[in-house]
């Protein structure tokens, strides 16, 4: 089975995959609309202030919407769920859901999902999974 | 109090589709767009010679003037995918006003099953490949359809209605001998077909066709002059973008560049949606159309899969929609916004196969990549109003 994509990464978003490598999901906020906004960018997109500072997300979220994949797809194996997160901070991702079956039975909207990081060559990629417990 | 009539100020004079439609392996994608160019030309009696502007999508317009020796004073490469078409329609209209050219050709071509190009055309986005087409979100099936599971529990969307979409565009491509699909379908028939990406089904996605379409536009007070009866521009149309990652959708039960794009479309044109006798809206997945009746201001926000369901849309109903059969069931190249306005034209010259009697005034809207784009055509056959 062929290798599962890796990002390109760019100038503006190596800080992402810098703290992904570190077990760190990144984001940025805006401090004049003390605002956290994804994906990566040296302005804010709601008011173009470049007065903005990248932080380590909680790593908590729910699962918003998603779609079960039944299409190949590189170093995937149908099926699985392709997901987007609504991260406690606001901002919501593309993420898949990890450690779950890909089934919408046990894919319930809205369930708490938490980060966790998938190597891929030289890169960790940013993951989610079913919350496990802990201090929720 | 009198009231100033309002006359229409750009026409369309030609439209076609490519000679066939389908599978059709024996042209490329430039020579779809040809195929397609030179039955326009036909459709209304001109030449090369006689065209001065050039836009397409997906393609180089470029290219596409030099295979069809046009020597074009404007030119438009708006590739925003399956409405650029329907834009084209409306940087066109403002070409022409502003004398910039006299005569636009929009073309479109697409050897989508056969892939008989050199190049795919995609629209790729640096961030949508690094932050979601990692997760093995590679095709539309895959992206365009994820905003779904969120509007059905938010809004009470049922895949039933879902399913009713691709049941009542059959019903209309059966009335259509170029369609590729004519079968009856029923709702049980679409929600069990082969599962594509959980919750839809391939009968909710759209056919992969080749196939082309062109258009002719020039200035209204010419288009008498045409053989053909001719469709004029009601207003200038509308236009927005949201942008090519689904992730960052800002809501994900209704789509704001179909309300941006929909709103500029009725204001230009000074209508209400009472005035809409027939509609096309863009249907690559079977929810375009319910978000695109309620984004339009069709339905109220949560009726679009209940009024499509009830059969609103179909033969006989009060609002025909997709009378071609659509994405789903007409054909599906890639980028289909073009065929959307063929059909348009069609029946606003009262051809379509599948007419609306006496109707005059058709609404054309489309998307562009994953909900990325929109654009809006609003066509008459009346010359006042």
């Amino acid at each position: 089975m062929s290798q599962r994509q890796e990002p390109v990464i760019y100038p503006e978003t190596q800080f992402y995959w810098d703290g992904a490598k570190a077990g760190k999901l990144m984001l940025q906020r805006c401090a004049p609309c003390d605002a956290a906004y994804f994906p990566p960018r040296p302005f804010c997109p709601g008011c173009g202030s470049r007065d903005v500072a990248a932080f380590a997300a909680s790593g908590r979220g729910r699962l918003y919407s998603y779609v079960i994949n039944q299409m190949p797809a590189p170093g995937y194996e149908p099926p699985f769920a392709v997901a987007i997160v609504e991260l406690e901070e606001g901002p919501r991702m593309m993420s898949n859901i990890v450690d779950c079956a890909a089934d919408p039975e046990a894919l319930q909207l809205d369930m708490p999902l938490e980060v966790t990081f998938e190597q891929r060559g030289e890169t960790s990629v940013p993951q989610f999974r079913p919350t496990t417990g802990g201090a929720a | 109090m009198s009231r100033a009539k309002n006359s229409p100020e750009i026409a369309i004079v030609g439209a076609a589709e490519s000679t066939r439609m389908g599978k059709v392996p024996e042209l490329s994608q430039t020579g779809l767009h040809a195929d397609a160019a030179l039955n326009a030309l036909a459709d209304c009696g001109l030449t090369v010679a006689d065209i001065d502007g050039i836009a397409t999508g997906g393609h180089d317009a470029a290219e596409i003037a030099q295979y069809l020796g046009i020597t074009p004073t404007w030119l438009d490469g708006t590739s925003v995918g399956g409405c650029s078409f329907i834009a084209h329609v409306r940087h066109a209209a403002a070409a022409i006003k502003a004398g910039l050219c006299t005569t636009v050709l929009i073309t479109h071509g697409e050897s989508g099953r056969s892939n008989n190009r050199t190049h795919r055309p995609l629209f790729p986005s640096a961030q949508q490949q690094e932050f979601e087409s990692i997760y093995g979100a590679l095709f539309p099936p895959s992206r365009f359809t994820l905003p779904v599971l969120r509007k059905m529990k938010d809004d009470g969307l049922t895949l039933e209605q879902i399913a009713s979409v691709a049941v009542v565009q059959r019903e209309w491509a059966a009335k259509h001998p170029r369609a590729t699909a004519h079968d009856p379908l029923t709702v049980d028939d679409v929600l069990n077909a082969k599962m594509i990406a959980w919750p839809f089904t391939k009968l909710m996605c759209c056919l992969v066709s080749d196939g082309g379409g062109a258009l002719i536009l020039t200035s209204a007070e010419r288009a008498k002059d045409f053989p053909t009866k001719p469709v004029y521009l009601r207003g200038m149309g509308g236009e927005s973008a949201e942008g090519p990652m689904i992730s960052q959708m800002e809501d994900f039960t209704s789509s704001k560049a179909f309300r941006v794009s929909g709103k500029m479309a009725f204001e230009s044109a000074g209508i209400s949606h009472a005035d809409v006798d027939h509609l096309m809206i863009y249907d690559a997945f079977a929810h375009l159309p319910i978000y695109g009746l309620e984004d339009l201001g069709f339905v109220e926000k949560g009726e679009g899969g209940a009024f499509i369901a009830e059969g609103h849309t179909r033969p006989g109903g009060k609002l025909p929609m997709n009378t071609n059969g659509g994405g789903l069931s007409y054909m599906h190249s890639g980028m289909y916004g073009m065929f959307a306005l063929q059909e348009g034209v069609r029946q606003m010259r009262g051809i379509s196969p599948a007419q609306v009697e006496g109707a005059k005034l058709s609404l054309v809207h489309g998307v562009g990549g994953m909900f990325s784009a929109s654009a809006t055509a609003v066509l008459t056959n009346q010359d006042q109003w």
